[in-house]
């Protein structure tokens, strides 16, 4: 009887990479159940009632792919991210619209995605920060953020990335803000201005000095 | 969050006759407040209509030089509208001094002047609150009030309004236009729009059941130097202690309404006689009956000196 225990040592070291897994990874796979027990129970809300009027259909772009989801109409557009389509890159803070840690940019314009229903976003094009690029192909706005240590902890980083690049779209738009000195003339690009539109992303670590030095640099490269 | 049901909504009056054909039915535009409070429960829906797709998103000249905005304009459209920096300051200005950009960019024009209060007490489901559910007490008054309203206020509420859009509104006479589910139309002006607190601070204005802002329509522009003077805790993104919406004419004449001390932005024409006597006097005549606490009696001092900075901006 032939030892199926034993295993080649190929095979050890790939078990052993498979066990190596990331945080991320991990935590992705937590929300995977976490979205797997949504989905059964809205099979089971289906099955209970053949249309159960808290679940819809709603289909969106998210970082330019087409995405159809059901879900109860209490999902906000951050749970949808996050717990359906395993987008973790957007985090949750607050919840409550106050820190701007979920800060998405929909149809070009930076929202808060925790105070916003997913159904409402049907035909909306969404971008994430995993949208904006990647870690081989980082975004201008990503690759200054490392450049000047635009974080510590790293929790409200994809929201402030985010929020940076609108608030330089929203500058060239000349949409003012508070501290806009001439409200008919083409907002500067400065310190007071960027502190200021930026005031919707807290950052607990208080890294705020190096968000305006990476944002600055996008800025003058932009201009 | 409560489970609710949703649809959207094709045209205004079918909105109206949805929201009174449907129990516990509420409009959704923006969401940026009612979101809010739906995740503490403080509102429960069952039913929200989106309204979002009424196609009430524009600012449209009117024949007599003034503007019609739209009630879905979005705040930061508003504020960034030609017309409206060039000839409505005042209200640029205090969008712009409002929330953050993200909020802006999600709140609405009509959302904007139907949000809630921030009052301490209606957001702790765990104190009473005529406002939040009547009839059981404020334990504002007497608690920690210091953002709260020293004036226009009652017995049983001391909530202010926090909008900063509608002190400006309310200092270019602003109008108010709606659809009611019979299809019938009507014109509010927003000084009779908000209702005074007395015994029911839950009625906050005088809409019907169902009843639809569809637009706010301001005057032909009334010249002057605008002046928007907010005074808040922190330099950006928070809400008013005390803020001053101003618009002051060549001649000395002027227009003056106040946020953050009252359940409405505050203002008394008789008190803007005075303006030639000065901050104090105007202040005084603004002022007179306020009933503040001891913890917000600051802003009685507070609201008369940033009215003088005010006056000496628009003069300069």
């Amino acid at each position: 009887m032939p030892c199926s225990n034993e295993s080649k040592p190929s095979e050890s070291i790939r078990t052993v990479a498979e066990f190596a897994v990331t945080r991320r990874r991990l935590l992705l796979g937590t929300a995977a159940t976490v979205a797997l027990t949504s989905v059964q129970t809205v099979a089971r809300a289906q099955s209970g009632a053949a249309d159960d009027p808290s679940i819809l259909k709603v289909g969106f772009t998210v970082n330019g792919e087409a995405r159809q989801l059901s879900l109860d109409t209490r999902t906000t557009l951050l749970d949808a991210l996050r717990e359906h389509l395993h987008l973790a890159g957007t985090k949750k803070g607050c919840d409550h619209g106050q820190c701007g840690a979920c800060t998405v940019i929909v149809n070009g314009r930076r929202i808060n995605s925790c105070l916003s229903l997913a159904v409402m976003h049907e035909g909306d094009s969404i971008t994430t920060i995993e949208g904006l690029g990647t870690p081989q192909s980082m975004h201008p706005m990503q690759a200054a953020f490392v450049k000047h240590d635009g974080y510590q902890c790293g929790y409200c980083t994809p929201g402030q990335i985010c929020s940076a690049v609108a608030v330089l779209s929203e500058i060239k738009a000349g949409i003012p803000s508070h501290v806009t000195a001439d409200l008919m003339a083409t907002p500067p690009i400065n310190d007071a201005e960027i502190r200021e539109r930026m005031s919707g992303n807290i950052c607990r670590c208080g890294a705020y000095s190096n968000i305006l030095e990476a944002i600055t640099e996008v800025a003058g490269r932009e201009a | 969050m409560k489970s609710f049901t949703y649809e959207r909504a094709f045209s205004p009056a079918a909105a109206a006759v949805a929201a009174s054909r449907r129990r516990g039915a509420k409009f959704i535009a923006g969401g940026t407040n009612l979101l809010d409070l739906m995740k503490l429960e403080i509102e429960t829906p069952l039913h929200l209509i989106d309204v979002n797709g009424l196609a009430l998103d524009k600012i449209e000249p009117m024949p007599d030089g003034g503007l019609r905005i739209g009630a879905l304009v979005r705040n930061t459209d508003l504020a960034a509208d030609q017309r409206v920096r060039q000839d409505y300051a005042v209200l640029s200005r205090a969008l712009v001094a409002g929330a953050s950009g993200q909020l802006r960019n999600k709140a609405t024009t009509a959302g904007n002047l139907l949000q809630r209060t921030r009052c301490p007490y209606f957001y702790d489901t765990n104190q009473p609150c005529n406002k939040r559910q009547p009839g059981s007490g404020c334990a504002a008054i007497g608690g920690f009030s210091r953002s709260l309203a020293v004036i226009g206020a009652s017995e049983t509420c001391i909530a202010t309004h926090p909008s900063d859009m509608a002190v400006a509104m309310r200092v270019l006479d602003a109008t108010v236009e709606t659809v009611r589910p019979d299809g019938q139309t009507r014109r509010i002006p927003l000084a009779a729009f908000y209702r005074p607190p007395a015994g029911t601070p839950h009625l906050e204005t005088v809409l019907e059941s169902g009843e639809l802002i569809t637009s706010v329509v301001l005057p032909k522009p009334p010249g002057g130097r605008h002046v928007y003077h907010k005074v808040r805790d922190r330099a950006s993104y928070a809400f008013a202690l005390v803020s001053v919406a101003l618009i002051l004419q060549p001649d000395g004449d002027g227009r003056i309404a106040l946020g953050g001390v009252a359940p409405r932005p505050w203002r008394v024409e008789a008190a803007e006689a005075e303006l030639p006597q000065g901050a104090k006097a105007v202040a005084a005549a603004l002022l007179a009956g306020a009933k503040p606490t001891g913890e917000n009696a600051f802003k009685l001092p507070l609201a008369e000196r940033t009215l003088g900075a005010a006056l000496i901006e628009a003069r300069a």
